[in-house]
């Protein structure tokens, strides 16, 4: 075995039950030390966070742990999935999250999350503000203006995949190393039908949050705010001006980086959230 | 900017892209200031780029902005919001109208060939 080159991450399947729902998740873990649970974007999976995951630097401190969403990557829908359209509102984005972290025993840790991740992260400091260490909304912003029909993402006369991968294109950084650009892509490209829509009914429409942001009570849980210069979507300003409302928030913008930061160019992304992750075990 | 005539032969020397557009036989246009330019596409390749001279000339969507964006988007390293034309668009930089099916089916192609106009020596 010690010849074989294995990268540090785990993965294994966990059960999760919520409501009459089983949700049977994909996990993957690597590292020890405060938890670090990390949410991917709308339409793509844990896989964009695989550069944490083997970056020894964190996992020397961190429990580094990422799941695919329902719907997403390894994570099977529930059963009678084919009976509805996907449709990720606020509550059930939420009420996944919680009952994973219950059911999976973490205690006080630190949530990251990118895109609609990065959103729902604010949710949760407002609402859980005792429970989670911290949060680090990458991508993150309490409101957006859609700029696209989102049912060009799911109709028979459209490429799902292409056209996912097509439009979020958009929102990588030229100066992003052409490997990862294109696996974030591909990403993008094997999400299922109708998927990065629903996700999208969360990011665009459901989970505006620009009322209540406010309220979030950053002396017990800190938040922090990363952006990408290049984000067409959530953009620096739109970061921006979310942090304002967030009294005692910390946001920076990253020059030369798209939406994708962890994914698109992680070792730009790592000079950014490694004084962020040492501040918050401080 | 390039001429028309390397912008023409950037988009058909670039196997790739022609592949990736093989499916696609259509006229469109695209807007530069207050020129338009109808590109005639078969099985991917550029037939030609000509000015539209008349009205009745037309394509079937539209894409269009100032000369001024456009120049910007052609940079080497564009700047952001001029990167990519959907940022562009969600920006309101530049414009689409039309019958956008056979765009949206193509976007990575239509992305790809506007892009080819970008020099690589600025």
């Amino acid at each position: 075995m010690t010849n074989l080159n294995f990268e540090d991450i785990i993965g294994r399947y966990f059960n999760l039950n919520l409501k009459k729902d089983n949700y049977r998740i994909y996990v993957e873990e690597a590292g020890q030390g405060t938890p670090l649970l990390c949410l991917h974007t709308a339409g793509s999976d844990g896989r964009q966070f695989r550069h944490i995951l083997n970056d020894k630097r964190i996992t020397n401190n961190y429990r580094v742990i990422v799941f695919d969403l329902p719907w997403h990557g390894k994570s099977n829908p529930p059963e009678g999935y084919e009976l509805k359209d996907y449709k990720l509102t606020t509550n059930l984005y939420k009420e996944i999250i919680m009952s994973f972290c219950k059911q999976y025993k973490l205690i006080d840790p630190v949530i990251m999350g990118c895109s609609m991740g990065g959103r729902v992260v604010l949710h949760l400091a407002l609402e859980h503000c005792d429970y989670f260490k911290a949060v680090i909304a990458l991508e993150g912003s309490d409101k957006l203006e859609p700029y696209y029909d989102l049912d060009w993402l799911h109709r028979p006369d459209v490429h799902g995949g292409l056209v996912q991968a097509a439009f979020v294109s958009s929102q990588i950084a030229p100066q992003s190393p052409n490997n990862f650009k294109h696996e974030t892509l591909w990403h993008y490209m094997q999400g299922g039908p109708g998927v990065f829509k629903g996700d999208l009914y969360f990011y665009w429409h459901d989970g505006d949050f620009d009322d209540r942001s406010n309220l979030i009570d950053t002396s017990k849980c800190p938040v922090y705010l990363l952006s990408g210069e290049y984000d067409c979507s959530c953009t620096p300003e739109r970061t921006l001006e979310t942090a304002k409302r967030i009294k005692g928030s910390k946001a920076t913008i990253i020059p030369g980086i798209g939406h994708f930061p962890m994914s698109e160019n992680p070792d730009l992304f790592k000079t950014y959230i490694y004084p962020i992750l040492d501040e918050i075990i401080k | 900017m390039l001429s028309i005539e390397n912008w023409i032969n950037n988009i058909n020397s670039n196997k790739r892209l022609i592949e990736n557009g093989r499916w696609l036989n259509i006229t469109f246009t695209f807007g530069i200031g207050d020129k338009d330019y109808l590109f005639e596409i078969l099985s991917g390749n550029v037939l030609s780029i000509n000015e539209r001279e008349i009205l009745t000339q037309s394509g079937t969507f539209k894409i269009y902005g100032q000369k001024d964006s456009w120049n910007k988007h052609w940079l080497k390293v564009p700047p952001r919001d001029y990167h990519d034309i959907f940022a562009m668009l969600a920006k309101k930089i530049i414009y689409i109208d039309g019958n956008l099916t056979p765009f949206i089916q193509n976007l990575q192609y239509f992305k790809d060939l506007i892009a080819s106009n970008r020099d690589k020596h600025d």
